[in-house]
């Protein structure tokens, strides 16, 4: 049963960083890769994390197992945040057949400020205004 | 069974390390270096675990967990350099 586990999830969390390895060099855009690497990477890494938990039994391995989980998971989408938010401000081009970009018309890419759309309406002299 | 799951999970692992070399080399703008090199470093997390348990040796998750620790941080640096400055075009 034990190594029937460890075999699954080595085979699986393989087969899932492979898949990440091919969106990474098919997918057509910086932000669709980064979709297929970051999630598939950090699913397979945490199902061999598990693979070796599983297979050593044994309650040191376990729990640096579950600290490189937490960890890849923790950082992952953070480290893919960070990367996409300084791509977005530097400009990467999208995919041209994108259907939505909401942040294009509204984000002052210079002074890292994204502006609401709503600014004439706060302008009214009528409006009541916090006093400053 | 074990021992040959993990040949065939060492080899998936070099198919993917191989695709996201090319990634790297191809890649228009730093920050899809940036990206592969992140998935690299998960590859390598990955390849470090297959072998603990190949050669049955617990020691080499520490290895994996300080790769996992410095990638992270590599990525954020990175970041902060795209952002505040360099160049996009290298």
């Amino acid at each position: 049963m034990s190594d029937f586990l460890t075999v699954f999830f080595l085979l699986t969390g393989s087969g899932l960083i492979l898949i990440g390895a091919i969106g990474a060099v098919r997918m057509p855009d910086l932000i669709l890769r980064m979709h297929a690497t970051t999630k598939a990477g950090a699913l397979g890494v945490g199902l061999m994390t598990v693979a070796t938990a599983v297979y050593f039994l044994d309650i040191g391995v376990t729990v640096r197992a579950l600290s490189i989980l937490a960890f890849v998971v923790l950082t992952a989408p953070i480290a893919a945040h960070v990367i996409g938010r300084a791509a977005y401000f530097t400009g990467a081009p999208l995919w041209e057949r994108t259907l939505k970009d909401e942040l294009g018309q509204n984000l002052d890419r210079r002074g890292h400020y994204l502006r609401s759309g709503l600014e004439e309406q706060d302008r009214l002299p009528n409006r009541d205004r916090p006093a400053e | 069974m074990i021992e040959w799951a993990v040949v065939a999970t060492l080899l998936i692992l070099a198919l993917a390390l191989v695709l996201t070399t090319a990634r790297l080399f191809i890649g228009p703008s730093l920050a899809d270096r940036v990206v592969a090199l992140e998935l690299i470093a998960l590859i390598a997390v990955g390849i470090m675990l297959a072998y603990a348990i190949q050669v049955d040796r617990p020691a080499f998750m520490d290895v994996a967990l300080v790769l996992a620790l410095t990638a992270f941080m590599a990525a954020v640096g990175f970041a902060r350099l795209l952002e505040r400055g360099g160049s996009s075009d290298e």
